[in-house]
């Protein structure tokens, strides 16, 4: 095999694969390498996805889904809960995937449009050829290698140091991340629900997961993605384990479950960047911290992100341009497409990062559980602002919103 | 500068990488650290297990 290509991409996950799949497609020669020995594993990920992303990638495979999901169930400090049915006003709902096999699947619909695909690969360095980014250096079954391309796509994830190497700022600040950590488990109930297992469940409230939320993801036959991410803090003695282990010990339903396997992670929940793109190299996915900052979800927007990526690289090949300034498309087109939207789920964020419990309470009175996703889509910022002015000392924050 | 990491807590999730503001972490099987640490501690804070100790 020619170790030179139109295009590599380093990492195969959601980004990475949808990116090669659609370059392939128009004829590019595409190679992804990932370090993992295995694609899609270990996860860092609640593994939840809206259904309507099935518009873009096409249908998920079975085998690739261990829920359905109608809707969502948001519990308030004081416990009370807000329920939305999204199916009952038409929508699809959702899925909670196997990513282990939804990976693959992604990376094998790449594979068949023709891009090559390359496990257990570390990626260390960017090649750099007079000046430029010329390829990638790395290690292959400990040995070294190097391939060129003519663009590099960087889909790394964030728990990578190589976009950096590109010389834009791509670390994570430790204000704008979620530590997480998660147990997929077995056995498990939520007290007093029977019909627990349609529904994705979220808790909110700082005693219970400072400055984030706790989870609980169905994956059918009484399992699930059982989890919390909160802000790390310097003044905090306690570690996200200690307070996922707390909320565990509240919960005998879940406490009495098995723990088929344990996940951590850090996801980037802000953060933002205007600027995604070098001469010859281009981030994208969770490397470019593209993330829903309300929910931390981020597979959706890497496919996002990496379709955009792999629409203006195609155009850049054709006009045989891979500068700066025409990949700056890229910025254009995802902050028109995505980054606007996920710009006010961010200032969402910032707002519930600063309310109390009591807070929270009075906010579960005010709005729905379809007002929560209508907000965690970036959308309808009016209605938060309107019940935050219920609250004199809120104004503040009302205000951000508008 | 001490940057130890406890092996028989860290998931090998990378969390520590994706915050170290002076790329001085990189994931090696498990995390390994070189000479561009400052000993900020910003990985110790967070990692969700907290398997990470550095002592300035």
């Amino acid at each position: 095999m020619s170790e030179n290509f139109d295009v590599i991409i380093v990492g195969a996950g959601p980004a990475g694969s949808c990116a090669a799949r659609k370059m392939a497609e128009a004829g590019l020669s595409v190679m992804v390498y990932d370090r993992r020995a295995e694609l899609g594993t270990p996860v860092r990920c609640g593994e939840g996805i809206n259904g309507n992303a099935e518009e873009v990638i096409g249908n998920i495979p079975h085998r690739a889904i261990c829920a359905r999901i109608i809707g969502g169930r948001i519990y308030a400090p004081n416990g009370r809960m807000l329920e939305a049915d999204v199916t009952k006003t038409g929508q699809k709902g959702g899925y909670v995937l196997d990513r282990k096999v939804f990976d693959k699947w992604l990376a094998r619909e790449a594979a068949r449009a023709g891009a090559f695909i390359q496990a257990n690969t570390l990626v260390t360095d960017l090649l750099i050829e007079n000046g430029r980014i010329a390829g990638v250096r790395g290690k292959r079954w400990g040995d070294p290698f190097e391939a060129k391309a003519k663009v590099v796509v960087c889909a790394t994830g964030a728990e990578s140091r190589l976009g950096a190497q590109s010389g834009l700022k791509t670390h994570c600040s430790m204000q704008l991340v979620d530590t997480c950590i998660q147990y997929e488990m077995s056995d498990i109930d939520i007290e007093g629900q029977s019909d627990w297992e349609k529904f994705l469940h979220i808790w909110v409230g700082n005693k219970l997961a400072p400055r984030g939320y706790y989870w609980v993801f169905p994956k059918g036959d009484r399992s699930a993605n059982v989890g919390i991410g909160i802000v790390p803090s310097n003044e905090r003695e306690k570690s996200a384990l200690y307070y996922h282990e707390k909320f565990l010990d509240s919960h005998p339903g879940l406490r009495n479950g098995r723990i088929l396997e344990v996940k951590g992670g850090v996801v980037p929940v802000g953060g933002l960047m205007q600027d995604m793109v070098v001469d010859n190299f281009v981030l994208c996915g969770e490397a470019a911290h593209h993330v829903n900052a309300i929910h931390g979800g981020g597979i959706k927007e890497a496919i996002f992100s990496g379709r955009i990526a792999a629409d203006v690289i195609i155009d850049c090949m054709q006009r045989n341009d891979l500068s700066k300034s025409a990949l700056s498309m890229f910025n254009l087109r995802w902050w028109e497409e995505r980054g606007r939207r996920l710009r006010s789920v961010e200032k969402v964020r910032e707002v519930f990062e600063k309310m109390t419990d009591d807070d929270f309470n009075m906010l579960a009175d005010a709005i729905t559980a379809e007002d929560v996703f209508d907000l965690a889509r970036g959308e309808k910022l009016s209605v938060l602002a309107k019940a935050l002015m219920k609250k004199p000392g809120l104004l503040g924050l009302a205000r951000h919103l508008l | 500068m001490a940057w130890t990491l406890n092996k028989g807590k860290c998931m090998k999730c990378g969390g520590c990488v994706a915050v170290c503001p002076f790329q001085a972490l990189e994931l090696v099987d498990f995390p390994e650290v070189d000479n561009r640490c400052t000993s900020c501690k910003i990985c110790e804070w967070t990692c969700p297990v907290r398997a990470i100790t550095v002592d300035k």
